[in-house]
């Protein structure tokens, strides 16, 4: 049993290793079958929820899988323009999805855990559909680029908040960024409430809750379906961009180098001479960057304007965990999550699922199958176990025959 | 005359001087800083803010004073307390006599700051159960939104709150229990394992909500948690309506704190608790089984959170919706954190934040984007603390580690 850790240098607590051995562990030990069979597991739990209280399962999760869209990439099958229609939703939400997936994915290869991946996100909104609604007169292009500059950089800063704060008091970036995220909600919904600073200053939205609208020319081009339909916006795009700059700072970069080393053990960084606290304050603030993105694309790609209900409903941040978990961050496997919860948040969408299974139940099943993804990738172990323990338990036994 | 008193003088000021010691000083401007608040609001009501600056300028002189003899802690809260104090003064000048009176009816502010603190106070005193024994619980927004389910489906299934406690408490250790099998048995990092718990939690609630109750929600006819009506002090000024009708869960929250307090400091399991938080090596070489005092500290903190959640259901608002705790298990983990994972110290946070949503709701009336904003604060004084501008707050020495018995 013992066998099945880590071969970590025991240290005066005995072997605990560090989240990011664990997850290096853990990126070893399996490819992508563990994902895959996590996935697996935690869809056949929710199938017996599903089927417990009285539904069928197999049809629930075919008619998820038809709002997804999927099927499109399968020819011949169904009706192509439905599908088309609802695969360019999915997208729309993996492309947010993979920009907050990698805010946390990067945050962890240093170590860290941002959990504030939701409040940076909403930063990155507010300050999209500020500069989007304001200044008319820019030319379309330099107003986008304006708008999501300064979203990216929104969501620098408050991450970046919680990076400062652990590089100079050591304060726990869990505790801070939970604080940023509901000191970002709460200064949404005041912003953009009734009465607030930034409330609308349409007249017709005197009692609504709600931001100015975006430009007409400051909405993101439409590359696929109809815009009126919300088709899917060039964000997408961004989003791989976001892929390879992830991957190739953190393989082909002195600074991922360094933030790669910190996440391992920031005490060997430390004496080989590498500014931990830099890496820390760095790191948060390109996670920050990627979540600010996330925010900025959505409201420039589709939803053009802010409401404060959608201040209380939006998950896109913390599904953003589940995405990074289940991609083990990497920028391949963190877009493949993106799709795999793109697609379970669209199909379960009171929009998209047309079905005898009501899609409130629907959207809550995801949260469940979103709840079991995150706790069977927590516990490495079990995974260590099933893949690691036969090699595992001759290795570190020969060492302490050698001594 | 002047001549004989002298030397008395002298004796006198000497023991003026012991007794007046910096952080005395210091405590002083706190003091101050918060009278300074107090007289522009009613009933004394100041109306210029020449009163509150007079008041709130020896604040900042007795914490600059402190810092400069080294009280360094009391020292700057003295100096944020006469800020804060003079501010809100301030502001409290500016409007209207008749909305201050209409919002700060103390009396009715106390008792509704007690109704939004208590959920707090169940969940940080579970909190701190088991971050002391050294297990993070970022998911008791989750065991209290369990609570709160499974509360009002007991309550409403069995005809007796008495029972929907009972089932709110096990639905919470339920959720505890899967939590500190991942944290404690398979080593799970506690703070991925709590996240998931809360996505689960959420899920589970709404999934089973919608499938019990669909779109008509809770019936209005459920058992509810009574409110304790104390006969003599009903007519007492004050005392009467701060006190005379509060919700029997808000009197059990006193009791659980005093409990929560004899449990952690006064009793062996407390001791245990702790040093399995500090040191578990050491409390494992003193026979100490880490892993049945963690698994104890989390369930119990998961049943407490949870009737943290069953009295928001059953006891104050009598209805379920999906995600009705909004975060208030993440207030609860504030207090924790402001209050130095301390009974008292998460009492008095959890208070301060009930305080605040108590505030928030009553501004609502006259300002609602003020009252909006005002939801903010416990939030930013948590990362004020964590910061540690005003001393920080330090968490168990073992906090987040998972255990291996060698």
């Amino acid at each position: 049993m013992e066998a099945a850790k880590a071969p970590a240098p025991p240290g005066p607590e005995g072997s605990i290793p560090s989240v990011a051995r664990r997850l290096a562990l853990y990126q070893r030990a399996g490819g992508i079958v563990t994902p895959l069979i996590t996935a697996l597991i935690a869809f056949l739990m929710g199938g017996i929820i599903v089927a417990a209280t009285g539904h069928n399962p197999l049809t629930t999760y075919r008619d998820i899988f038809r709002g997804t869209g999927l099927q499109w990439l399968i020819p011949g099958v169904g009706n192509r323009s439905e599908a088309a229609l609802n695969l360019q939703q999915t997208l729309i939400i993996t492309t947010a999805l993979t920009l907050t997936g990698l805010a946390v994915a990067f945050a962890f290869r240093c170590g860290l855990f941002n959990i504030g991946g939701q409040g940076q996100y909403f930063v990155g909104q507010y300050v999209a559909v500020v500069v989007g609604s304001s200044w008319a007169g820019l030319a379309g292009p330099a107003h986008i680029l304006l708008a999501i500059v300064l979203a990216a950089l929104a969501g620098a800063a408050w991450a970046g908040i919680a990076g400062f704060l652990k590089a100079t008091v050591g304060a726990h970036e869990v505790i801070s960024t939970i604080m940023l995220n509901w000191i970002a909600i709460w200064g949404g919904k005041w912003l953009f409430g009734l009465g607030g600073p930034l409330h609308s200053s349409s007249s017709s939205d005197a009692f609504n809750p709600v931001s100015s609208a975006i430009v007409e020319k400051a909405k993101l081009p439409v590359f696929w379906g109809d815009p009126v339909l919300q088709g899917l916006h060039i964000g997408f795009f961004i989003a791989i961009g976001c892929l390879v700059v992830y991957w190739v700072t953190l393989n082909r970069t002195t600074l991922g180098y360094e933030v790669r080393a910190v996440g391992f053990n920031p005490e060997a960084a430390r004496y080989g001479g590498i500014s931990v606290r830099r890496s820390y304050l760095l790191a948060m603030a390109i996670s920050g960057t990627f979540a600010g993105l996330a925010g900025a694309v959505d409201m420039l790609g589709w939803e053009f304007q802010l409401a404060t209900a959608t201040i209380d409903a939006s998950t896109i941040g913390f599904i953003g965990i589940a995405v990074a978990l289940l991609g083990r961050n990497t920028a391949i496997g963190t877009f493949l999550g993106a799709v795999v919860f793109g697609a379970l948040y669209t199909g379960t969408s009171t929009r998209n699922l047309t079905s005898s299974f009501d899609p409130k139940l629907a959207s809550n099943l995801t949260l469940i199958i979103q709840g079991l993804v995150v706790l069977f990738i927590g516990a490495d172990l079990l995974v260590l176990y099933v893949w690691q323990a036969r090699k595992k338990l001759r290795l570190p036994q020969r060492p302490r025959q050698a001594a | 005359m002047i001549e004989g008193t002298a030397p008395r003088m002298g004796e006198r000021s000497q023991l003026l001087a012991a007794a007046l010691t910096p952080r005395r000083i210091g405590q002083l401007g706190i003091v101050l800083g918060a009278l300074a608040a107090w007289i522009a609001f009613p009933p004394v009501e100041a109306r210029t803010v020449v009163w509150p600056i007079v008041v709130a300028v020896p604040a900042l002189a007795c914490g600059g004073f402190a810092i400069s003899r080294g009280e360094r802690r009391v020292g700057w809260g003295a100096i944020a307390s006469g800020v804060i104090g003079g501010l809100l003064a301030y502001l409290a000048t500016l409007s209207g006599t008749t909305h201050l009176e209409s919002v700060f009816v103390w009396s009715a502010l106390v008792a509704t700051s007690f109704r939004y603190a208590t959920p707090l106070v169940f969940a940080a005193m579970g909190g701190m159960f088991s971050e002391r024994s050294g297990v993070v619980n970022i998911a008791l927004e989750g065991m209290m939104l369990a609570g709160a389910f499974f509360g009002i489906l007991g309550a409403d299934k069995t005809g007796s709150w008495i029972l929907g406690l009972v089932i709110a408490a096990l639905a919470g250790g339920l959720f505890a229990l899967v939590h500190a099998f991942f944290a404690i048995h398979l080593r799970a990092d506690q703070i991925v394992g709590g996240t998931a718990i809360n996505f689960l939690a959420l899920g589970l609630t709404g999934y089973l909500f919608i499938q019990t109750y669909g779109d008509n929600g809770t019936p209005s006819s459920i058992s509810a948690i009574p409110n304790i009506k104390l006969p003599g002090l009903q007519h007492v000024y004050f005392v009467g309506s701060a006190f005379g009708n509060l919700n029997l869960m808000i009197w059990l929250s006193f009791a659980v704190l005093i409990l929560s307090y004899v449990l952690m400091f006064r009793t062996p399991a407390g001791l245990r608790i702790r040093s399995v938080g500090e040191h578990p090596r050491a409390a494992d070489t003193v026979g100490i089984s880490v892993y049945r005092v963690r698994y104890g500290a989390v369930v119990l903190s998961g049943m407490l959170a949870a009737l943290g959640g069953a009295y928001l259901s059953i006891g104050f608002v009598h209805s379920f919706n999906q995600n009705m705790t909004e975060g208030r298990g993440f207030i609860a983990l504030a207090a924790l954190i402001f209050g130095r994972w301390r009974p008292f110290g998460a009492f008095g946070a959890a208070l301060l934040f009930g305080f605040s949503s108590a505030l928030a709701q009553r501004l609502q009336d006259y300002s609602q984007s003020a009252g909006t904003l005002f939801n903010a604060l416990p939030y930013v004084l948590t990362l004020i603390a964590v910061a540690g501008v005003i001393g920080r707050s330090i968490p168990p020495a073992a906090i987040g580690r998972p255990y291996k018995k060698q």
